[in-house]
């Protein structure tokens, strides 16, 4: 286990969790996507961060699938990674992507950005830069004009951490 | 004034979505960091970014039954940025071209933070 500050400085000494910790939840019978198949992705993330993409999705029901979260797996500088997420849909007045969210899961603050998108957006894709404090998850959700919420979540390592200084 | 850098292609075919990639100069000071003297560096972050689309002065005449609603500076993307994105936020996004337009994208954060990037799209 490794023993590191936090960004506060506290010199509280933050464990880094086991890959299959008890701590976090597989989530395959709640979010289970609604269509049947052979296949039922599950996705495995902190009840935290559930919560935060519940939070977003503001009552919908949040499925597994459709979104795209993509990054580097192996990142050498937490300060500045980029992130795509892409949901592809023909982004008609009918059927579009109205918004999007990305979380992180070992930052102080998971929420990294929300986003609006339009019709008239054409492709509902967004890049960014973000910051990642440490080896963790990244969530992306996206809601749909249908009402539906799709979420998807991504495993990065990274490197050097952002945030936490000597 | 910070640099702000709005790109987008000089034109497009109508219908075409295009890519859109702005970045604005910004520390995007999370306040967890320290100075030098042990100080904390106050949170300074860009809060809120929006694109808006206008008709160009010549294409609004042909147009106005045509635009997908893109009609005199309405807004096709926004986000909301939070501590975690990293410094001198860059975003890239997406927009259907339907008539010549000029994309704004403009910039708002903490202490008054304000800044806007425009680019003319021409729509062949």
């Amino acid at each position: 286990m490794v023993k590191r500050r936090d960004c506060l400085g506290l010199a509280a000494a933050a464990t880094l969790p086991p890959v299959n910790a008890a701590g976090t939840t597989v989530v395959a019978n709640a979010f289970a996507p609604a269509t049947s198949g052979a296949f039922a992705p599950a996705v495995q993330a902190t009840p935290a961060m559930l919560a935060l993409a519940q939070r977003f999705a503001d009552g919908a029901a949040l499925r597994v699938g459709r979104l795209a979260v993509t990054v580097e797996p192996l990142v050498d500088n937490g300060n500045s990674v980029p992130v795509h997420m892409t949901l592809d849909s023909p982004m008609t007045p009918d059927q579009h992507v109205v918004g999007m969210a990305l979380f992180s899961e070992k930052n102080p603050e998971p929420h990294i950005a929300d986003f609006v998108l339009s019709p008239a957006s054409g492709l509902a894709r967004v890049s960014t830069r973000v910051r990642l404090t440490g080896t963790g998850q990244l969530l992306g959700v996206a809601k749909l004009s249908d009402g539906t919420c799709w979420m998807q979540t991504v495993d990065v390592i990274v490197t050097l951490a952002a945030c936490i200084e000597d | 004034m910070s640099r702000a850098l709005l790109f987008a292609p000089s034109s497009a075919k109508r219908g075409e979505v295009i890519e859109v990639r702005a970045l604005v100069q910004h520390p995007m000071d999370t306040g967890y960091r320290r100075s030098n003297d042990g100080e904390p560096i106050a949170r300074n972050l860009v809060r809120t970014i929006t694109c808006r689309i206008a008709p160009l002065a010549g294409a609004a005449a042909q147009t106005q039954a045509q635009t997908q609603g893109a009609a005199g500076g309405e807004i096709i993307f926004s986000a909301r940025l939070h501590a975690a994105v990293a410094a001198n936020p860059y975003l890239a996004f997406h927009c259907r071209m339907v008539v010549s337009s000029r994309l704004t994208v403009q910039w708002a954060g903490d202490n008054g933070f304000t800044n806007s990037a425009s680019a003319d799209v021409l729509v062949l």
